[in-house]
């Protein structure tokens, strides 16, 4: 049985602007599979180009096996899309809003009906369902746009960053309903820009940075790749540059110790990489102790996706976001939106 | 968010099965085409119905316009306008086919806001039959908006006096409406989809609508104006739907070969007339084929 989604070696820019330049990969049937990457990656851009919003350069997209650019109709019948920017009708109800959508997808009418009335249960929002759409609070725009996506009961469901936004209660909510959903059979591929979120739900996960997928695999797998566990330190809670570079070059020259850096946008905290040793701790607190350096905090944990990030890019996933948010422009990505 | 979602009742939530194969799936194009027509339509008219401010500003600026211009103009002489008509009696042709023209130029709007806030995305990734469903639930709300709003300009001118055209010419009226109407509206929705925003589309109309209605017969006969003018007031399709309805408002006895204008190249008959609304409409909604196409493939 074919992949519920195959991306081979997709590239689109606009105008002369890459936004993916040769990104693949696979997602199996009933797995979440997550896009992780900065804004301005190329997230959207491929979701954008699975979904028939946006026409490749190149490259192929399969949705269980039916091609996106030769037979986009019958694509489009086995795909729920759940875009970022929730896009509802303000002046529908949330009912009325299912019902346009069950014409939509060409669901008979009784059908539609029992479907929708399914739907406003499991996602708790009957007793919303006959209000404006433009009264709702962002939580509920989010679960009436998955209602939507799901009518039709799709094989591959899409959510472009389907938290951003939401309160943490809301997004729990959206993540157990999403593991709900896997559980019954559905693909589910989601792109987003938050670490934890792609650690809590995804089965599989490919970081995406510059229109490229710089690594694949199960969040275990990338972490485990990345080898001895991350110890953060702080001597002091501002520590000075001096103070912190001396314990660095200390640090470096011992033997647990594989890497050693300063990180100054947390108040010159060490980050250290170490050989995975229940030792380790102990001895680098012994050392310092012994220099004279004192301790404010210390902390070992296995590696992050951030770690993973880092070390794949050389910068941590938020530097990536501050930078790209300078860069970004927003006329011409609302311009790529429109059609 | 208030609520949770409850996991604990056993649903219905797994892909259809159908969709999982990769067979193309049986379907009814046309039977699809007008499942999703209606749908598009219906939303349409909930808007209306729960947003009416359209339907009644459309109605009362060509009102403002009938009692404001009729008084301005209540002291000309009789027969100035030809005919032997009161000035009132002969701007109620204009301002009929002047509220379906205003309505109809501004079709683009609600959908030039879709595109801007993504809902048109929504519809794209559905998949429709036919993509012209989004263009044709368009034409059809504007059409029996426009119907509506000229059955009203089409009473109230009748309590002002200027009496009421026969079944027949009622026909043909909402047949000239049609006509302009579906042309207009193609060109709404060509800038609609050329425009970037709706800034943009809005600055369109607000150009094109005085002008167009100046430089047509709706306000003052062709033998009123310069001759620049004359010509391009019969280069104006406005006119041509103006001039037969003002035909029927004032003569009991009409037919196809009525003479209902004087251009500065000839006379133009009521069939004439048709036969120009109709080369119009066509030419407009050819002319926004390849952009739909391009847009919307």
């Amino acid at each position: 049985m074919a992949a519920a989604v195959s991306i081979q070696n997709l590239c689109k820019s606009y105008g002369t602007v890459p936004a993916v330049k040769d990104v693949s990969f696979q997602v199996e049937r009933g797995e979440i599979f997550g896009l992780l990457g900065p804004n301005g990656a190329g997230k959207t851009t491929t979701i954008r180009c699975l979904c028939t919003l946006a026409k490749p350069d190149s490259g192929t997209i399969e949705i269980s096996g039916v091609s996106v650019l030769e037979q986009p109709r019958e694509a489009r019948k086995r795909l729920g899309y759940v875009a970022q920017e929730v896009a509802l009708d303000k002046i529908l109800t949330g009912r009325e809003l299912l019902e346009l959508q069950a014409a939509l997808y060409h669901i008979p009418k009784a059908e539609a009906r029992q479907r929708i009335e399914v739907l406003l249960e499991v996602l708790d929002l009957q007793s919303y369902a006959d209000k404006k759409t433009g009264t709702y609070s962002g939580g509920l725009k989010r679960r009436i746009d998955l209602a939507a996506g799901l009518l039709h009961q799709p094989e591959v469901l899409v959510l472009d960053e389907p938290t951003v936004g939401l309160d943490i209660e809301s997004r729990i909510v959206v993540w157990d309903f999403l593991r709900q959903l896997r559980a019954s059979g559905t693909t589910i591929l989601i792109t987003s820009h938050y670490l934890e979120e792609v650690d809590a739900l995804a089965d599989r996960v490919g970081i995406i940075d510059r229109g490229l997928l710089i690594a694949e695999g199960t969040p275990a797998e990338l972490k485990n790749k990345l080898g001895g566990d991350r110890i953060t330190l702080r001597i002091r809670e501002f520590t000075p540059l001096s103070e912190a570079e001396t314990a660095q070059k200390m640090l470096s020259e011992l033997p647990c110790v594989q890497e050693a850096i300063v990180n100054a946008t947390s108040a010159n905290s060490l980050n250290l990489v170490v050989t995975p040793d229940r030792d380790v701790l102990m001895t680098i607190q012994q050392s310092l102790q012994t220099a004279g350096i004192p301790i404010f905090g210390i902390s070992q944990s296995r590696p992050s996706l951030d770690d993973v990030y880092l070390a794949a890019t050389g910068k941590t996933l938020l530097d990536a976001e501050l930078s790209a948010a300078g860069s970004r422009d927003l006329k011409a990505e609302k311009k790529q939106s429109m059609r | 968010m208030s609520g949770t979602i409850d996991t604990s009742t056993s649903v219905n939530l797994q892909p259809n099965d159908r969709l999982r194969s990769r067979e193309p799936l049986e379907s009814d194009g046309f039977a699809d085409f007008i499942q999703e027509t209606l749908a598009l339509t219906k939303r349409l008219f909930i808007q209306l119905q729960r947003r009416p401010s359209t339907l009644i500003a459309g109605i009362v600026q060509p009102l403002m316009w009938l009692v404001l211009f009729g008084a301005l103009f209540q002291n000309a002489p009789k027969g100035m306008m030809g005919n032997d008509l009161s000035y009132g009696q002969f701007l109620g042709a204009g301002l009929i086919v002047f509220t379906a023209f205003v309505g109809a130029l501004n079709a683009g709007l609600p959908v030039m806001f879709d595109r801007e806030f993504g809902f048109l995305n929504r519809l794209l990734v559905a998949p429709l039959a036919s993509r012209y469903s989004i263009v044709a639930a368009s034409a059809i709300y504007i059409v029996a908006l426009s119907f509506v709003q000229t059955a009203a300009i089409i009473g109230i001118n009748a309590l002002m006096g200027a009496g009421l055209p026969s079944i027949a010419g009622l026909g043909i009226i909402a047949l000239i409406i049609l006509l302009l109407v579906l042309g207009v509206t193609a060109l709404s929705l060509g800038f609609t989809f050329a425009l970037p925003g709706h800034i943009e589309l809005i600055a369109v109309i607000f150009v094109i609508n005085l002008p167009l209605l100046f430089a047509s017969t709706a306000l003052a006969p062709l033998t009123f104006m310069p001759q620049w003018l004359q010509m391009v007031a019969s280069l104006n399709p406005l006119t041509y739907a103006i001039e037969p309805i003002r035909y029927l408002y004032n003569h009991q006895q009409w037919d196809l070969s009525s003479i209902v204008l004087q251009a500065p190249w000839g006379s133009v008959s009521f069939g004439t007339s048709l036969l120009i609304l109709v080369g119009f409409a066509a030419f407009t909604l050819t002319a926004i084929q390849p952009l739909l196409k391009r847009r919307l493939a």
